[in-house]
């Protein structure tokens, strides 16, 4: 394909992505008002409708991008003059999306772009989404309890960065790294321990496997009791929720060396530690780094969720818990923005020390 | 090259490898398994050794036993004049097996540095011991490439490059080019008697193929299945200077031939 000329998908939506723009070029945009008061919205459905002309003279994939700026600018911002969406409305918000999907497809379909594609889909399809739901919510009046518009949202995080920062220090900095740290470390020294004597392999594989199966809303009440109510405890939920995977994977990890590997480290005569830190732990790695990935978000969950038995009047599970009672669902979402936020850049970091120490893996190799 | 042996005496007095009348024994599922039965051999200083059979015959078992990577469960073996634990502990050899075995997360370089590193040469050294023993197999211009970044005949002489880089005297090698195709086990064949005439080591070499022991031994060991036994010992009668072709006169035609007798001989063609 060389770019220009449509795949069957991609010709449906260019058809659809014209048809809606025509249609809600002749229906009527809104309940209360005229023409005149969407130029926005106008002037992207005449563009919409200008694109059927690919179907006589192909039109570039960047043709495609402007059209789905125009819609991302045009829907939200007419939101503005018009009280309540009408048909013509919602089959231009149809078209907005389609053409997004379209500009999309062409992109990965053409090829080029490089890193600036894969970085640009990502994006692209994440604000398609906010702007869709903002264009619902707001569009059909929906009460702010059940979902509140992103922009909403926005504003809530803007105005309240204060206390999102001291929820954030409460429960991210404090609890969240400093149990994943202790729950991973010392699974990681029981593997080892675990992995040289055949006696505690039996007797505390099984205990780390009970622990695991102890639900979190169970612990949490009790760790509160020993702990206190400060973070110390919502640490040791986290303690307790990321020792097992890490304990699994590590003692899987070191098992995973192969025999002749071993017997080669035996003919040079190496000691219990040479063989360790040189082939069982580099061999464990990838096994090690599952269970890292897999505890920094168990790690988030388990602290969000341990705050809601008993903490002192910070944190994210504080907040969430309490907001919600107020019926400030806004901020519940702003909250929720922060958590996704540092879940994500918490995975992803782990993710990226991955690949630089297990390059070698099948999976990693470039 | 034939050594006589007058009253069956040993004509060397101090070899490198001696077996008395070895015995192994593995318990198994399904009962035990004899793998080796009185085997009695000598290796002297500086020989090249094949041992040739049919899978199951016990060769590798040997190896592995001289290696001090199974135990013997009768007779006796010194190696170096000691045990095979005590040669080990000594580092006595270097072990190639069948499949490369480097470490995908060093690079060549560092993979021949492994031993090194492990017995405690100093960093210069290393360096320098790398460098010589790489290019003894002809990869030096590869030190900072991965394992998997080359080709399997490649990697496999970084592994001989390996068991080298240390002052083994005795270098055990598992069919080490069972793996690779004709083309590539030729050439390998013949970089390894250059090898070995340069560096003067003692080669106990594990193969399936009768050309292959031909072509590189100053002796080979014929064995036998069920239980893995020694059913002959042949000394060649090939000068030590081998070209490739050497392996189309009739003297080589001549010990192939005597292979394949004592592989008869052991009942090697039978049930298979």
């Amino acid at each position: 394909m060389n770019g220009r000329s449509l795949s069957k998908l991609q010709s449906a939506l260019a058809v659809a992505v014209g048809v809606l723009g025509l249609l809600g070029l002749v229906l009527p945009r809104s309940a209360e008002t005229g023409l005149s008061d969407t130029p926005f919205l106008t002037t992207f459905a005449v563009l919409a409708v200008f694109s059927l002309r690919r179907f006589r003279y192909p039109l570039p994939v960047f043709f495609d991008g402007c059209l789905t700026l125009a819609a991302g600018i045009a829907l939200p911002m007419s939101l503005v003059v018009i009280d309540k969406g009408a048909v013509g409305f919602w089959s231009l918000t149809a078209a907005g999306w389609l053409s997004a999907w379209l500009f999309v497809e062409r992109l990965t379909a053409s090829g080029r772009g490089g890193r600036w594609a894969s970085l640009a889909v990502p994006v692209l399809f994440g604000v398609t989404l906010l702007v869709l739901w903002e264009v619902v919510t707001r569009g059909l009046n929906v009460p702010q309890v059940l979902l509140p518009p992103p922009s909403a949202i926005g504003a809530r995080f803007a105005a309240s960065l204060p206390i999102l920062w001291a929820d954030f220090q409460q429960t991210f900095l404090k609890s969240v790294l400093i149990g994943y740290a202790l729950g991973c470390g010392s699974a990681f020294l029981v593997a080892i321990l675990i992995d040289r004597s055949p006696f505690l392999q039996r007797g505390l594989l099984p205990v780390g496997n009970l622990i695991s199966a102890l639900p979190i809303i169970g612990i949490a009440p009790i760790m509160v009791m020993w702990f206190g109510f400060d973070w110390p405890s919502k640490a040791a939920v986290v303690v307790v929720m990321t020792f097992f995977p890490m304990l699994v994977n590590t003692v899987a990890g070191l098992a995973e060396a192969g025999r002749m590997e071993r017997d080669l480290m035996r003919t040079y005569a190496a000691g219990y530690w040479q063989t360790l830190v040189k082939l069982r732990l580099p061999a464990a790695a990838p096994f090690i780094f599952n269970a890292l990935k897999i505890n920094s978000t168990l790690a988030l969950i388990g602290a969000i969720v341990a705050e809601f038995f008993g903490t002192p009047i910070v944190g994210m599970g504080f907040r969430i818990s309490t907001e919600v009672g107020r019926m400030n669902v806004d901020m519940v979402w702003a909250e929720i923005a922060v958590a996704a936020m540092a879940g994500s850049a918490f995975f992803g970091a782990v993710a990226l020390i991955e690949r630089a120490v297990t390059f070698w893996h099948p999976s990693n190799r470039a | 090259m034939d050594i006589v042996m007058p009253n069956g005496l040993d004509p060397d007095p101090t070899p490198v490898i001696r077996a008395r009348n070895l015995d192994l024994t593995f318990q198994t599922g399904d009962g035990p398994v004899r793998a080796l039965s009185d085997v009695t051999l000598d290796i002297g200083k500086g020989d090249f050794v094949s041992f040739i059979g049919p899978s199951g015959c016990g060769k590798t078992t040997l190896l592995r036993v001289i290696a001090d990577l199974e135990q013997p469960t009768g007779g006796s073996i010194t190696v170096n004049g000691v045990s095979p634990e005590q040669a080990r502990l000594k580092r006595a050899y270097g072990y190639v097996f069948q499949a490369a075995g480097l470490y995908p997360w060093r690079t060549i370089a560092r993979n021949v540095a492994l031993p090194l590193e492990i017995m405690g040469y100093s960093k210069a050294e290393q360096r320098d011991r790398v460098a010589r023993t790489l290019d003894l197999v002809n990869l030096t211009g590869f030190e900072n490439k991965f394992p998997w970044q080359l080709s399997g005949g490649m990697q496999q002489r970084a592994s001989i490059a390996r068991a080298l880089a240390f002052d083994a005297d005795i270098l055990l090698m598992d069919e080490p080019f069972g793996a690779l195709d004709e083309i590539v086990r030729d050439h390998l064949n013949e970089q390894l008697l250059q090898l070995w005439a340069r560096t003067t080591k003692t080669i106990a070499f594990v193969t399936h193929s009768i050309p292959e022991a031909v072509y590189l031994s100053t002796k080979i060991v014929v064995m036998s299945p069920r239980p893995g036994r020694v059913t002959d010992v042949i000394d060649s009668t090939l000068p030590r200077e081998r070209p490739l072709d050497i392996r189309e006169t009739p003297e080589f035609l001549e010990i192939a031939h005597r292979v394949r007798e004592g592989l008869r001989a052991g009942h090697s063609y039978e049930d298979v």
